[in-house]
């Protein structure tokens, strides 16, 4: 069993990295190029389920001890919170706006409230897309017993 | 003041932030039932409050739109808030919270874990949403956001039944939607728009020939599938299944959306092609009418009789939406608020009979009103208000419905049968929960108070709320009449949420 495994998590190691990494920059290259938070945290939850692959579901879970369902309901939370906070400007529910920033490293840097919208967003997929796969594995567990 | 305005109108989306909210929120802390029952009613209350100040507001100012994310109207999504849509939503918030609070009493700890609350918010924000969206896409994405809370809703308990009503009406819904999306589709393709109000200007602009007809009829299939009109045959079996609070919420509500979006399309958008559409739609109502009536009057089973009282009145309302001159709508807006209340009252009613006696088929009961006079009496009110007797809710919506039916008759003959179907209908609704009152009620008390399977004790008070809520609609009708009034304004005169909306450009 291990030995079988051993090419599979050695690569797993070194690709969720990338993949982390990835997931990233899709996230940040949404807002004016293809990307953003629905396929940030898709890749995210690409690379959780690599893990569930390649090591079992117990060792995931003591590594990310986080209940996706609740996560999901946070994400949500987050980007409703988001769109209200327009309310308080104002503004119309959902309204977004940005601003350029000179940062040290970056150089001139666009901020847009757009992207808090697109946390939630993220945190939602990856908390849905988590929930499925684990209720779908637990399912599995039972019946092997 | 520039600033001042859309912060206003930004009270046009609280109907559908209040119950999102408070949907997440219960999911979160999933497993506080407390807090989650307190805070659930408490939004409830908050949204009724909050839709009633509305219904002043929009009575007072005219017609609301909010701009979602501050993108100008035909480009953007826009909420519309119309006396119409606020009646609804404080009929919806009203009812919403005598269905929780029966179903805190009445839903099971089991239940109330798996996500019960949260579900039920999230139904409201479908029904709320699709009462308040001016955007054809958006009203498909509600209408999706209230299936997807009532198919687990439905199956929530998991007993043999409902898991097997649930697959049917998953597969029914998803097909109705299916066509919905091929509906928006067609009509995207000749308009270019999917804003209500601008796809009302391109279709007066073009007329509404043969093509936007065609698609007025897809639409027609579409809601009535929704509605219950006609195309009514999985309905029976799934609002059978359910829990009788969840029963309740889907009687009284999501038939309501359904009929509200027939209101909504076609007097704004197609109307004007009546001899086509308003023709058939007359028929199938007149077929809602007599085929309902005969499945209540053949049913043994109380759910059985409750269920198909819902489909009569799909039938009746949209009679009233035939007829179309302003007292007919007025009758069939209404009808439509009572409806809404009469049937979670049915319902609600229904499930403490079936609560106490353990089963639900009539011929084993018998004599509850000897151990429970409040109930048996609550649902006497109940059938009269049901059946139109007067001075009680269902009086007035059928007096101006059948009214202007009779009236209009001489110019079509048509007329007279539909208004005489409406009668009979009413007449069929009489005798099947006279049915259920005089098998159940009267009699031998065969029940003595230890052998019953469950108690009454916190059922009674939702019922009673709404009891006293149709009474209010009956006998303070003087007092609601010049809402319902203004409220068919914006349907007789599509310019009016046209202008709205748009503007004066257009």
């Amino acid at each position: 069993m291990e030995s079988k495994e051993i090419i599979l998590r050695t690569v797993t190691k070194l690709a969720i990295f990338i993949i982390l990494a990835f997931a990233v920059f899709l996230f940040l290259a949404g807002h004016h190029n293809p990307g953003g938070g629905f396929i940030g945290g898709l890749t995210v939850a690409s690379a959780i389920i690599l893990l569930l692959l390649a090591f079992d579901i117990k060792a995931v879970k003591t590594g990310l001890p986080i209940d996706f369902k609740v996560l999901a309901f946070v994400g949500v939370l987050i980007a409703v919170t988001t769109g209200m906070g327009a309310m308080v400007f104002g503004a119309s529910f959902l309204t977004q706006t940005f601003g350029h920033v000179h940062l040290p490293l970056f150089g001139e840097t666009e901020f847009a409230t757009a992207v808090l919208f697109d946390v939630g967003v993220a945190f939602a997929v990856l908390g849905t897309a988590l929930s499925i796969i684990f209720t779908i594995s637990g399912d599995i567990q039972r019946w092997k017993r | 003041m520039s600033c001042g305005v859309p912060m206003m109108n930004n009270l046009v989306i609280l109907p559908l932030l209040i119950p999102l909210v408070t949907g997440i929120l219960m999911g979160i802390y999933k497993n506080n039932l407390p807090l989650q029952r307190r805070v659930s009613l408490f939004s409830l209350a908050v949204n009724f409050g909050v839709s009633l100040y509305l219904v002043q507001w929009v009575a007072g100012s005219g017609i609301r739109i909010l701009e979602l994310g501050g993108w100008p109207a035909p480009f953007g999504i826009v909420l519309v808030l119309d006396l119409l849509a606020a009646l609804l939503l404080t009929a919806t918030a009203l009812v919403g919270f005598a269905c929780l609070l029966y179903a805190v009493h009445s839903i099971g700890e089991d239940k109330e874990r798996h996500y019960f609350y949260p579900l039920f918010h999230f139904l409201l924000v479908g029904v709320n949403g699709s009462f308040l969206t001016g955007d054809l896409f958006n009203l498909f994405v509600f209408f999706e956001v209230m299936l997807f809370a009532s198919y687990v809703l439905l199956s929530l308990g998991g007993t043999k039944i409902q898991l097997q009503e649930t697959v049917k009406y998953a597969v029914i819904n998803t097909l109705s939607s299916t066509l919905f999306v091929v509906g928006i589709a067609y009509l995207y393709s000749v308009t270019g728009t999917l804003n209500m109000a601008h796809l009302s200007v391109r279709i007066a602009e073009v007329g509404q020939a043969g093509f936007l007809t065609v698609v007025a009829v897809v639409f027609l299939i579409v809601f009535s599938l929704k509605a219950g009109l006609l195309l009514y045959f999985w309905l029976p079996g799934s609002y059978m299944a359910p829990p009788g609070a969840v029963g309740a919420i889907f009687a009284a509500l999501l038939t309501k959306v359904g009929i509200y979006v027939i209101f909504r399309m076609y007097t704004l958008l197609f109307y004007h092609q009546p001899e086509i559409t308003h023709w058939l739609m007359a028929v199938m109502a007149g077929l809602t009418m007599l085929l309902g009536g005969i499945g209540a009057i053949a049913q043994w089973d109380i759910r059985g009789i409750l269920v198909y009282n819902v489909v009569i009145s799909v039938g009746f309302i949209i009679s009233g939406l035939v007829f179309a001159t302003s007292d007919a709508l007025v009758g069939a807006v209404y009808y439509t608020m009572h409806d809404i209340v009469l049937k979670a009252l049915l319902f609600l009613l229904g499930g403490t009979v079936i609560a106490i006696a353990g089963t639900g088929k009539i011929k084993e009961m018998s004599g509850l009103i000897r151990s429970h006079p409040l109930l048996g009496w609550m649902f006497f009110l109940t059938l009269l208000a049901l059946s139109g007797v007067p001075p009680l809710s269902g009086f007035v919506g059928k007096v101006l419905i059948i009214k202007e039916g009779l009236s209009l008759g001489s110019g079509h003959r048509g007329f007279y049968l539909l208004a005489g179907i409406g009668l009979v209908s009413s007449l069929m609704v009489l005798y099947s929960l006279l049915k259920v009152f005089i098998n159940g009620f009267w009699g031998e008390t065969v029940l003595s108070t230890e052998m019953e399977k469950g108690t009454e004790r916190g059922l009674v008070f939702p019922c009673l709320l709404l009891t006293a809520v149709s009474l209010f609609l009956g006998l303070g009708a003087e007092l609601l009449y010049p809402y319902v009034d203004q409220a068919i304004i914006t349907m007789l005169n599509p310019g009016l949420y046209i202008e709205a909306v748009l503007g004066e450009v257009f």
